[in-house]
């Protein structure tokens, strides 16, 4: 078993999360956008785990598995939209959307 | 065991890296799947081998089998001078001045934070199973609703509208049209 201790593990998944962060703050492009936020929320879920590690509790994992379940209709939702989006505009740009008609 | 740790979370931020800062969208998912098979790793290796499954499985099967699909259909190779044009490296200054600040405020923060130490073991599927479809069934079968709400969700928008010009030109393709017209004159 792993004997790191939980700081450091929390600082790893800290990381991911603001690499996430930075990732969606600086994409124009919105698929990008979206692959930031999978990365938020894998690192979201990553705390889950280790939490429940530490205290030997199940808990972390059921709240990963929902944390799943969430990011996988989100995805495809977005996904979709994703397509209108590139069907109606051509483009993939996040800030040519900014016109409430048409 | 610690250094299987440090490889994988070496690794993990790498690719992370890599899938951010990418211009290419296919590279970028490419790396975006090698971080979460790393991470699954670490999930291994801190006692969770069915969400290291699940991670496998679910995450770097499913969900990115959708995204390269998407990227595919899109035909995003064509829009690469644009991602040029987009991403000018004085737009990274202002986030990542953003982010080392919230990573200093972590750091100074696991600094103060310091959890009694435990032994932790192995979580079995078995256990997890118990406290889903005890505990916390009623969240299980929200989760079913939220799931059943995307499909219908990702049905009504990938769907391809008919644009209806008027009632009577419904069937008739315009071009049919103007040539029948041509005819007649």
């Amino acid at each position: 078993m792993v004997t790191v201790s939980m700081e450091i593990q929390i600082l790893f998944a800290g990381i991911i999360f603001l690499i996430g962060l930075v990732g969606l703050l600086v994409r124009r492009n919105i698929i990008f956008m979206l692959m930031s936020i999978e990365i938020m929320l894998n690192s979201a879920g990553l705390v889950f785990v280790i939490a429940g590690s530490h205290w030997m509790q199940a808990d972390g994992q059921v709240m990963f598995i929902f944390i799943l379940a969430v990011s996988a209709a989100e995805v495809s939702v977005a996904l979709a939209l994703i397509l209108r989006m590139h069907h109606h505009f051509t483009t993939l740009d996040a800030d040519s959307l900014n016109k409430l008609h048409d | 065991m610690n250094t299987i740790f440090y490889i994988a979370a070496a690794c993990a931020v790498f690719s992370s890296v890599m899938a951010v800062v990418n211009r290419n969208a296919i590279h970028a998912l490419l790396f975006l799947i090698l971080s979460l098979l790393s991470i699954s790793v670490i999930f291994y290796i801190l006692g969770a081998p069915f969400i290291a499954a699940l991670e496998v499985i679910v995450y770097a099967g499913a969900i990115m089998v959708l995204f390269i699909f998407v990227v595919m259909m899109l035909n995003i190779g064509s829009e690469r001078e644009k991602e040029y044009k987009w991403l000018s490296p004085r737009m990274w200054i202002v986030p990542v001045i953003l982010a080392s600040i919230l990573l200093i405020i972590l750091i100074i923060a696991m600094n103060d934070f310091h959890p009694e130490r435990t032994m932790p073991g192995i979580i079995s599927p078995k256990q997890v199973g118990i406290s889903m479809f005890t505990t916390y069934i009623l969240a299980v079968e929200v989760t079913g609703i939220l799931l059943l709400a995307g499909i219908t969700g990702a049905y009504h928008l990938g769907k391809q509208k008919k644009k209806v010009l008027h009632r009577f030109m419904l069937k008739v393709p315009v071009e049919k049209n103007e040539k029948l017209s041509e005819k007649n004159i």
